[in-house]
């Protein structure tokens, strides 16, 4: 295990929930009901807040002079180590569920083994996730199910989405090299993630794209880049200005 | 000394002063809690010379706003009060939990309008029945959820199906 790794463990996780707390930050004030409006918010909330201690953990592993807003504002898209499944654009409301279920689905399993790696600074920040992620599997799976065998139209938008998502769920379990860090079993994470999908989607009456060709990761698209502009434009524009 | 159980009085022991400070510290959601009830502070070490403390805080969700406030609030309460020098320690495991809100705590929520939280496990099993929440207008158990969010992550919005008000229940976490 080098400490090098480890970093790159560390930022992959922190971007993940950084970038996908902000796409789904991108839904406030404009969800279809206020409840679910506030409810995807509040989720947003919890995964920039892991986000953050994620981006602490690894500024203090960069040392330099890092730090969890400079990591967050001040990189280039091409530094940024989240899967490609977190930065697309939301679409309509069922596909950004779906992907909160199928991210989540994945990050439930992989916390719960980081929780129990014995790491001193990652596995106390799992265990805090977990608890928030055990929530946001429960309410992106139950509206999965709802929009799924709910009217023709919602039932045909769900069925595109997972046409659209599935490719990208190949990144996503394939893990990363750096997983050994941490003896992180990406296998075992498949495993969980497979069978806890399928019986929602089965439930959902959503059926899986057979003969998928998985997206591999040649680099982030463009748009991380309109994100990013988005996100980090205050930061960039004044350098150095604290709210 | 750190602390995983409830009990203020063992993490408190012999910082009477401190936890008298703290206890002046509010929730600034929730003003009727202060962060002694909450059951955010976890451990005190205090110098003998009276001059520096360090004070164990385990934060409640991830991405709770008021845990900066919180913070900010603690440490300047305790600089007002003649402390030189104030580390907070942030220590995140064993993760917060609502079963560390005090007993005390849990009687001002009620006082205050909000239900305070049980202690139930926390459950992942879909479309689960939720547990009824005591009202706490009339004491009824004829209520029923609104939302799972209300005006703040942490709680979740009722409404009493015998008095007619909504309330708001500190969530089980």
């Amino acid at each position: 295990m080098t400490s090098s790794e480890l970093t790159d463990l560390t930022l992959h996780l922190a971007d993940n929930a950084l970038i996908l707390g902000h796409r789904n930050s991108e839904w406030t004030g404009h969800g279809p009901i206020l409840e679910q409006d506030i409810a995807l918010s509040n989720i947003a909330l919890d995964l920039i807040g892991q986000a953050r201690h994620l981006y602490q953990y690894a500024a203090e592993l960069m040392g330099e002079g890092q730090t969890e807003d400079r990591l967050a504002f001040l990189r280039n898209a091409d530094e940024f180590k989240n899967v490609l499944l977190v930065e697309q654009t939301n679409g309509h409301w069922g596909k950004t569920i779906l992907r909160q279920f199928l991210f989540s689905a994945y990050q439930h399993p992989f916390y719960e083994q980081l929780m129990k790696a014995g790491h001193a600074q990652l596995s106390p920040i799992a265990e805090k996730s977990l608890k928030e992620v055990t929530y946001h599997l429960r309410w992106s799976s139950e509206w999965v199910i709802r929009l799924g065998e709910g009217t023709e139209e919602s039932a045909g938008r769900m069925q595109s989405a997972i046409r659209e998502l599935w490719p990208y769920t190949g990144e996503l379990l394939n893990g990363r090299a750096s997983y050994r860090a941490v003896r992180i079993d990406a296998t075992a994470i498949r495993g969980e993630w497979e069978q806890r999908v399928h019986r929602v989607l089965d439930n959902a009456a959503i059926t899986v794209p057979e003969k998928t060709q998985m997206y591999e990761t040649t680099g982030h698209t463009a748009d991380l880049d309109e994100l990013l502009n988005e996100m980090q434009y205050m930061q960039r524009t004044y350098p150095n200005m604290e709210w | 000394m750190v602390s995983t159980c409830n009990d203020m009085d063992a993490i408190f022991a012999g910082n009477e002063r401190v936890r008298a400070l703290l206890e002046a510290v509010p929730d600034p959601e929730i003003p009727v809690l202060s962060v002694v009830d909450l059951g955010v502070i976890r451990g005190i070490h205090a110098e003998a010379d009276k001059k520096r403390i360090a004070v164990t805080v385990t934060p409640t969700y991830s991405g709770c706003p008021a845990m900066d406030v919180m913070r900010v609030s603690i440490r300047m309460a305790l600089l007002a009060a003649g402390f030189e020098w104030v580390e907070l320690i942030i220590r995140l495991s064993p993760a917060w939990t609502t079963d560390w809100i005090t007993e005390a705590g849990a009687e001002k929520l009620k006082a205050y309008g909000i239900a305070p939280p049980l202690k139930v496990r926390h459950r992942a099993e879909l479309f689960a029945e939720p547990v009824a929440i005591e009202c706490p207008q009339c004491r009824s158990l004829h209520t029923a959820l609104i939302s799972e969010f209300g005006s703040t992550a942490c709680k979740s919005l009722h409404r009493c199906a015998d008095c007619g008000e909504p309330f708001e229940h500190f969530k089980c976490h």
